[in-house]
């Protein structure tokens, strides 16, 4: 293609003495320091920069913006750093960047999928509801994936994402969203008030608008001078921060708002270890809301042709990278601003071919001054077509009649590059996002802001100021910025703006342009993004739907990825106009967050890796670890399951530590049980309120098992509790339900009593906890232990002492979760890695093992000791779980004591805690499966209960299960039947107790 | 019979640019009606703190309000037995419990000029002067731990941490003063 593109002068963004080469589909080109990947195409005389989603079109760069709906590229740096779907007008230049087109195979001058455009009559709106629905078995393996599989832009790396995402939070008086005119005179405005600002743009630079300004001057400067000295103010003021490359895409409650802040995306060579992007979340006492307004393109047959481009976007890439749309270039327009386009191209030395007005005449100094530079004119003139194959070349214009109709032939007028404007829609996605009302304004033909849903404030074009003087908006700016500061009680120094050589524009076209009536054909798109065309929209009104959020999901206009931005407002005319309703009968679509896309490495932020969640560990964890100690997660602790010795599989290994523990003694770290120290002159009614037992005969000195249930009277929580003083109960709970227990504990005394004089303390970390347990668990601990006396006399099973143990103060309890004689050391958390070591050399003597949760597991079944929420599911009773004795009798209060009156919960065919013995003894049921009474049932099985708890007992030698049955405990010595995935498996149903029934061990 | 002591071992000490751990300190969770507390405790030289999420600080000694009837104590820099028996005497005959957690949690310093911003990374609240004055302490969260945060000074913070949550708050102050490091 041959042409100038490039101006040799001029381009704000531009710094000319950095040329860039980058690469598209393959091919070299080259840019410059400031250029968008956007701009640097054009400035190579790339229009063509992908295919359509649906109908493979050639598509070209539409907008300068991340409003643009066509020109989504994938930018590539290596393999794991290939993003999809960027926007070429956000993608900022640099040194080989690498950037390829999608949608499109084999290549994207020649697409196959092209094919699909000419099958258009065959698939029309809606179709896949039509067409997808039978055989109806095809969905799951046939519809679904093609779809899913031609669904969708791009393709996301396969590879993990190597980059590091930062997030912050951020406060300020106010958050202005947008650094144009009317952001930056806010900006200053509550700067100079001494307000703390916090001032965001998408853009690289801020200055919006006045970045594309041609004329006017601010403060008597030219207006990129007075944004120069701008910036400079606002980077100097103390209290204000800038951001730029910056996004605001989610306004949340309380004045939340998010931010994407890009940080390395720019760069040639990102530095290692800095952050890509940064997530903000900015509580802001006042938001100030300055986003703009995106211009509208004009939907008439073959607008979506290579080289038709908004006219606000030519102006931009003129002025902002010296970028030149064609040469020979035809406007087609509804609003003045794009005379004055006109006007600075011509000047710029391109051939204006035909500038036509949809309106029946204009005027203003801006029209009247491209009619005396000689730009050709042709009011009340519309399009009804274009040619060309991947760039436009002709567009036919007709004339309008004075009714608004098209009758004469249309007239071709050869161009390359068609620019159109159909106004501008304000930009009110945040304002709506934050629950703002909006109102339509039937002379800007556009949807404005109204009654702001949280403390923010509409300014300069989102407000529907769109081609509005700039003395206007500064003026609103600054009033909007001291009313944001009176509201935060800061006193605001009224800032002015003065202003000259201003020029206002305005204008509108909202829908489908007109065309000869005999006319048929020739795709006029609504929604570029997601190909949907104005015939589209009238054939789902023509299939009956009258609401505008079902025409939006009939015909997914305004469902991609930018949302509708471009495309919403035309899409809304036209439905109105074949519903013959008026625009805000109709209504509109709501506007989701995000604003934009945003990537998941940004949300995820820190929360990764080892830093996805707190990975909390005890202090004997370096050791269990160094001993190849195989670990579990339990609620967010790391806990060793088992110690593999040389060879040893799970299996083997919980089957040697079982025996060991069995046979002389078994070392088990517990000190991630949940500990609550109950302390004050209450503690023991508290505790009587709280709990099914009875404390008041709890000794000092002495342990009890209590259970905890919810209002319900399900069981929620269980553990030893010891009165460790008159005043003082040390209350343990599962390792899970710790913070829950605690925070019930708190809800019940600040609520329902708090004449309580009593405190609830966490000491679950204070506190490492070294479990001995074994026949030999007392000899071991004998030499260790000082000024306390472990002896069977004086410290009986379920009794506690404190003492010193490696002349360290500690609790020791007597109590055991494995039926063997055992005690729980418990000494501050910073000497249990020391204690810990120095009881294992001890038990070294003693066959002393280590052994894990898993072996845990397999002695308590043994004992019949039951785990809350593994042989409880959140609907047992005490009496359920066979727990009916813990249960005070004589008690007049405690958490879910009435609902256990109820009939329901006292019915005896209630499931209960039972044991099972499978009648072969190597068969290990499965956890969870289902019990039924009777053999050989066919489903729907009638099902009397299920497993709770099932594993190998070596010390039984013979597989044993816990399960929960209905009436279960008096169905002791009966067969039920359990299916399993080979067939059904007889078990006999007995006492949970499988090990030491009598207890001798335990009080050994 | 066991003659030595074990010897402690704090969690692992780590630091960054403008953030370290700190030695242990004794730590006890006081709870107890104010107003019955506030004299004795005066008098014994151990002032509890009046203001809600103020600390109150004496040598050695501070006292941070964490709610209307609970005050987290430490004693910085200095032995357990220096205020154990003081606290006894001092709140002899009132109703209370103090519980020693001086094991619990561990602390970090966070000092220096970008102080707030590594904060910030994790922690929701305004640090600015005007809202967070020196002397604020407060329950609160750094990310996903619940953490106890003590403007000491304008650029200096403890922020304390339950013990296993210690590796995850450092990990990310390591990541975020990475981040703020200038580049070299």
């Amino acid at each position: 293609m041959s042409g100038r593109w490039r101006l040799a002068a001029g381009g704000n963004d531009l710094d000319r003495s950095r040329p860039i080469r980058f690469e598209f589909d393959g091919r070299a080109y080259q840019g410059l320091q400031g250029d968008t990947l956007a701009a640097a195409l054009l400035a190579n005389g790339v229009h063509l920069v992908g295919r359509s989603f649906k109908y493979h079109r050639p598509r070209g760069i539409v907008a300068a913006g991340p409003e643009d709906p066509n020109a989504l590229v994938t930018v590539r740096r290596d393999a794991a750093r290939t993003t999809p779907n960027l926007n070429a007008g956000q993608v900022e230049l640099y040194e080989g960047l690498v950037a390829s087109s999608q949608n499109r195979w084999p290549s994207l001058r020649f697409d196959v999928g092209r094919v699909n455009d000419l099958l258009s009559r065959f698939i029309p709106s809606g179709f896949y509801y039509k067409t997808f629905m039978w055989p109806r078995t095809a969905w799951h393996r046939l519809y679904e994936p093609r779809i899913r599989a031609a669904a969708g832009l791009g393709m996301a790396p396969a590879e993990a994402d190597p980059d590091c995402y930062a997030q912050r939070y951020g406060h300020c008086d106010v958050l202005i969203v947008g650094a144009g005119p009317a952001g930056i005179a806010a900006a200053l405005t509550a700067a100079r008030s001494g307000a703390r600002v916090l001032l965001c743009d998408e853009q690289p630079q801020c200055g919006g608008s006045v970045r594309a300004e041609r004329a006017a001057r601010i403060e008597g400067k030219p207006a990129a001078e007075w944004l120069r000295d701008a910036m400079q103010e606002l980077a100097q003021a103390r209290e204000v921060t800038v951001l730029s490359r910056t996004t605001a895409f989610a306004y949340l409650p309380h004045n939340m708002v998010a931010l994407s802040e890009r940080l390395t995306d720019h760069l040639a060579a990102p530095p290692p270890g800095k952050p890509r992007e940064r997530l903000w979340q900015v509580r802001a006492r006042q938001v100030i809301l300055a986003t703009g307004a995106i211009e509208r393109p004009l939907v008439f047959p073959g607008n979506d042709l290579p080289g038709v481009m908004l006219a606000g976007a030519a102006r931009s890439f003129l002025h902002r990278h010296g970028v030149l749309p064609g040469n020979r270039v035809a406007l087609l327009t509804a609003h003045d601003e794009s005379y004055g386009t006109a006007l600075d191209l011509k000047n710029a030395g391109v051939d204006i071919v035909g500038l036509a007005d949809l309106r029946p005449r204009a005027s203003g100094a801006l029209v009247e001054a491209a009619r005396r530079a000689g730009v050709p004119i042709r009011a009340a003139t519309t399009a009804i077509g274009t040619r060309g194959n991947l760039r436009i070349s002709a567009v036919g214009l007709s004339a309008l009649d004075a009714d608004g109709s098209v009758s004469g032939a249309p007239e071709w007028v050869d161009c390359d590059a068609l620019l159109v404007s159909g106004g501008y829609t304000p930009s009110v996605h945040l304002h709506s996002q934050a629950r703002g009302k909006l109102r339509w304004d039937g002379a800007a033909q556009s949807f404005v802001p109204a009654a702001a849903g949280q403390p923010c404030r509409s300014i300069g074009a989102c407000s529907g100021l769109t081609g509005a003087a700039l003395a206007e908006v500064f003026s609103q700016a600054a009033a909007a910025a001291c009313a944001a500061l009176e509201a935060c009680g800061i006193a605001a120094r009224p800032a002015s703006f003065t202003t000259s050589d201003d020029m206002t524009s305005g204008g509108s076209w909202l829908g489908a342009l007109p065309l000869p009536g005999a006319m048929r054909g020739g795709k006029a798109f609504v929604d570029w993004q997601n190909d949907v065309t104005a015939a589209d929209l009238a054939l789902a009104v023509r299939e009956g739907f009258r609401s505008i959020e079902h025409i939006k999901r009939y015909t997914t206009t305004g469902m991609a990825t930018d949302q509708g931005k471009t495309s919403n407002l035309n899409a809304l005319a036209i439905a109105a106009q074949q519903l013959g309703r008026p625009i805000p009968e109709v209504g509109l679509t709501t506007f989701r967050m995000p604003y934009l896309p945003v990537g998941f490495g940004g949300l995820a932020g820190y929360a990764r890796g080892e830093l996805f969640a707190p990975l909390r560990k005890t202090p004997m964890y370096d050791w269990a670890a160094a001993r190849g100690a195989v670990f579990e997660p339990v609620a967010m602790w790391q806990r060793a399951r088992y110690f593999p010795q040389s060879g040893e599989d799970m299996h083997q290994a919980v089957a040697r530590e079982c025996q060991c523990v069995r046979r002389t003694c078994g070392l088990f770290d517990a000190s991630t049980l949940g500990k609550i120290e109950v302390a004050g002159p209450d503690a023991v009614e508290f505790m009587n309120r709280m709990y099914v037992n009875s404390w008041n005969s709890l000794q000092v000195g002495r342990c009890r098992y209590g259970i905890l249930l919810r209002d319900d009277g399900f069981v929620y929580d269980d553990g030893v509790v010891a009165r460790i003083a008159a005043d003082r109960l040390h209350v343990t709970t599962t390792t899970g339900g710790a913070p829950r227990v605690l925070g019930m504990m708190e809800d019940y005394l600040q609520t329902e009593w708090p004449d309580l004089k009593v405190w609830l303390t966490s000491t679950t970390e204070q506190w490492a906890v070294i479990a001995v347990q074994g026949p030999q668990a007392r000899a071991v601990l004998e030499d260790l232990v000082g000024q306390a006396d472990i002896s069977a006399a004086a410290l009986p099973h379920m009794a506690m002492t404190r003492g010193l143990v490696c002349g360290v103060p500690a609790m020791i309890f007597r109590v055991s979760f494995t039926g063997e004689l055992g005690y729980e050391i418990n000494v501050p958390a910073d000497y249990g890695a020391e204690v810990w070591n120095a009881v294992w050399q001890a038990g070294q003597a003693h066959g002393m093992c280590a052994y894990g949760t898993e072996t845990m597991h397999v002695l308590r079944a043994e004992k019949g000791y039951i785990i809350v929420g593994q042989d409880t599911d959140g609907t047992m009773t005490p009496d359920d779980a066979g727990l009916g004795w813990a249960v005070g009798k004589s008690k007049s209060e405690f958490i879910g004591m009435v609902s256990l009156r109820k009939p329901a919960l006292r019915d005896p065919d209630r499931k209960q805690l039972v044991g099972l013995l499978t009648a072969d003894p190597r068969h290990v049921l499965e956890e969870g499966s289902q019990i039924a009474a009777t053999p050989g049932q066919r489903p729907p099985m009638r099902l009397v209960g299920h497993v709770t708890s099932s594993y190998y007992s070596p010390v039984l030698g013979r597989s044993i299960a816990l399960a929960v049955v209905s009436g279960g405990r008096a169905r002791h010595g009966q067969t039920l039947y359990v299916p399993t995935p080979r067939g059904e498996t007889a078990v006999t149903v007995t006492q949970p107790v499988f090990y030491d029934p009598k207890g001798e061990r335990l009080n050994a | 019979m066991p003659e030595a002591i074990a010897t402690r071992i704090p969690p692992p000490r780590a630091s960054g640019l403008g953030w370290r751990t700190l030695d242990p300190q004794s730590c006890w969770s006081l709870r107890v009606e104010l107003a019955a507390a506030a004299g004795p405790m005066a008098t014994a030289g151990l002032p509890l703190a009046l203001a809600a999420c103020r600390a109150a600080t004496r040598g050695e000694w501070a006292a941070l309000w964490l709610g209307p009837d609970e005050q987290l104590l430490v004693g910085m820099n200095s032995s357990h037995a220096q205020f154990e028996p003081r606290l006894a005497g001092a709140l002899a005959g009132i109703a209370h419990a103090l519980v020693d957690v001086s094991h619990r949690q561990a602390a970090i310093e966070i000092a220096g000029p970008d102080a707030t911003r590594l904060l910030a990374l994790g922690c929701p609240l305004d640090l600015h002067l005007s809202q967070a004055p020196v002397g604020l302490c407060t329950r609160t969260v750094f990310a996903k731990a619940e953490v106890v945060l003590w403007r000491q000074e304008a650029d200096r913070f403890q922020l304390q941490a339950w013990r296993s949550f210690l590796p995850y708050v450092t990990g990310l102050l390591a990541l975020g003063s990475q981040e703020l490091a200038p580049q070299a």
